[in-house]
């Protein structure tokens, strides 16, 4: 067989695919609607449905936050962009998904094959697991837990592991050098943001993210980030050196060790990896959002121009921020040097840890002694 | 059976099976990574006893910190398997003492005559409103406050003598004292000497 045979042979097999996914999701959609009140009643089967709703925008978010990277930072270096696949270039993140399933996946020899495979799995899983308790309006949240900011936390710091396992596994010095530089990394930048995040709990009085949220009602001067904002710096900033990018990605520093921990992988297996860096960066800007800029909320609530903006329903307020402190993610990528390897350690354990510390004293002392504006 | 006791051997039996694996594979890696998926299990046989506090901190500091410490380490040793494996027989009967001890004792504390469903009362179900982790702190900062204090601070003094132990002055050590680096002068690097021009051919 001919190369042209091949590949056309390859194009069938995903048309019928994209054929029998399509006419597969036509008929559950109808399916669906007849039975949707029997389906309400099955919890296992409404909680899988909410699941499907919120981790398929948010596959499509973290596409279109690939294609919004490119172009942003395409503008701000005065280029265009990609602009070839369909209308402006719209299609492209399309393009790039289906270009990388239909890649091989290459395992290197003598690389552990098991943990080779399991990493990316590894990471993903936690990055979409957090998304279980993340609240988008009062009541719009899949799972309303009491310890949602302990869990989040929780699941973020074993997000290390498909780093570390994919950096060993490889058999590849530069892959095991961006795994230790990672590991490294976010064990320390983890510290600073827990302590952030015990700001946060303290002026909420609660670890219920919907309880957060409403502790700061009030215009945008009564969100955390005014009485909290060396911790909301530190929240952030930790937040890009947790989620390994740029200035802080030394993990895959292409200027030294090629790319880092995932440098053998190929194909889906490394868009694995992709999906889950993005969608980890989602995660903490919509955290900010939430714990700092006030979620839901309207940032004129209780002002003269509040019943201007009463028909803007609460989850555009908390995407609009949510986009804000993407938008940042995206800016610092473009603007910022990588930083040293000593540096980055030395900013996470000898500036933010006492910032945090600091802020933490000030914050119990106003609260204890209910020093006002917020505090009273 | 019941739902939850459907959960309830699942998790055991990924957790008996784990910590069994740990000891008995060969490469030290696999067995970090089992002892992860120890930790993770027993944090869910946890969140069925509904304490969800000491659950969600047993995987945020056991799993996200310690064991991934514990596998950079691991990682970075270039252990040789086999010379470890070499005394098997002859500290076995040993071995065997030990670990028959350590049941005798778990015996009498946790078994059926102390620890039985007679003797103790079974944990009542939780009305929905119960949060675990206000009960646990107001437990913690009121009742037990200096205790975990102390402890606290116990724990702060191990961590500055482990710090102190590794981090003396030695000449090999290399090292970059940012505020110099930050307050250098172009002066101090670059000197600029005035000189007449070359002549091409004198």
């Amino acid at each position: 067989m001919t190369d042209t045979v091949i590949r056309k042979s390859y194009m069938m097999h995903w048309i019928i695919i994209l054929l029998a996914l399509t006419v597969g999701s036509v008929a559950a959609v109808m399916l669906g609607v007849h039975f949707w009140e029997d389906i309400k009643a099955n919890v296992l089967v409404y909680t899988l449905i909410k699941i499907v709703l919120i981790v398929g925008p948010l596959m499509g978010a973290v596409a279109y936050l690939t294609f919004a990277e490119r172009k942003i930072i395409g503008y701000m270096q005065v280029r265009v962009g990609p602009n070839r696949v369909g209308p402006r270039g719209w299609l492209q993140p399309i393009a790039d998904a289906l270009k990388l399933l239909m890649k091989e996946i290459v395992i290197p020899t003598n690389a552990n094959r098991f943990l080779f495979l399991i990493a990316p799995m590894l990471s993903i899983a936690p990055a979409l697991a957090a998304w279980a308790v993340l609240p988008f309006t009062d009541t719009l949240v899949l799972a309303n837990i009491d310890a949602s900011l302990l869990y989040i936390l929780a699941l973020t710091s074993i997000g290390v592991y498909g780093v570390i396992i994919a950096g060993w596994a490889s058999n590849s010095k530069y892959a095991f050098l961006g795994a230790m530089r990672s590991a490294a990394q976010i064990v320390s930048y983890e510290i600073a943001m827990g302590f952030a995040l015990v700001g946060v709990l303290i002026a909420g009085g609660s670890l219920n993210l919907v309880e957060i949220v409403q502790a700061q009602q009030g215009s945008f001067l009564h969100w955390f980030w005014l009485p909290l904002f060396p911790l909301f710096l530190v929240y952030f900033i930790s937040g890009v050196a947790e989620t390994n990018r740029a200035p802080f990605d030394v993990s895959e520093g292409e200027s030294e060790i090629v790319a880092g921990f995932h440098v053998e992988y190929s194909g889906m297996a490394f868009a694995v990896f992709f999906l889950a860096e993005y969608a980890n960066m989602i995660l903490i800007a919509a955290l900010a959002a939430l714990m700092f800029l006030g979620g839901w909320l309207s940032p004129f609530e209780g002002t003269w121009f509040e019943p201007w903006f009463d028909w803007v329903p609460g989850i555009f307020w908390l995407f609009g921020k949510t986009s804000l402190m993407l938008l940042f993610f995206l800016w610092f990528r473009a603007t910022f040097p990588r930083y040293r390897y000593d540096q980055i350690m030395r900013l996470g354990w000898k500036v933010f840890i006492p910032i945090t510390i600091v802020w933490l004293v000030v914050e119990g002392a106003a609260v204890v002694l209910d020093i006002g504006p917020w505090f009273d | 059976m019941d739902y939850e006791r459907i959960l309830f051997f699942l998790f055991a039996t990924i957790l008996v099976f784990a910590a069994a694996r740990v000891i008995t594979v060969r490469n030290p890696v696999h067995a970090a990574l089992h002892l992860v998926l120890a930790f993770f299990t027993s944090a869910a046989l946890w969140l069925l006893l509904e304490a969800e506090f000491l659950a969600i901190t047993l995987v945020l500091v056991y799993v996200g910190a310690v064991m991934v410490l514990f596998l950079f380490v691991v990682m970075m040793l270039d252990i040789n398997s086999s010379p470890l494996r070499e005394g098997f027989v002859k500290y076995l009967p040993l071995g065997v003492v030990v670990a028959l001890i350590i049941f005798a004792e778990m015996f009498a504390v946790v078994g059926k005559k102390h620890f039985g469903s007679e003797v103790v009362a079974i944990p009542a179900r939780h009305a929905e409103g119960y949060s675990n982790v206000r009960e646990l702190g107001g437990v913690l900062y009121t009742e037990y406050v200096y205790p975990f204090e102390i402890a606290s601070v116990i724990l702060l003094v191990a961590i500055i003598a482990a710090i102190a132990l590794t981090m003396r002055k030695r000449p090999e050590t290399k090292y970059q004292d940012p505020s110099q680096q930050v307050s250098v002068k172009p002066a101090d690097r670059v000197r600029i000497v005035r000189m007449k021009a070359e002549e091409k051919n004198p």
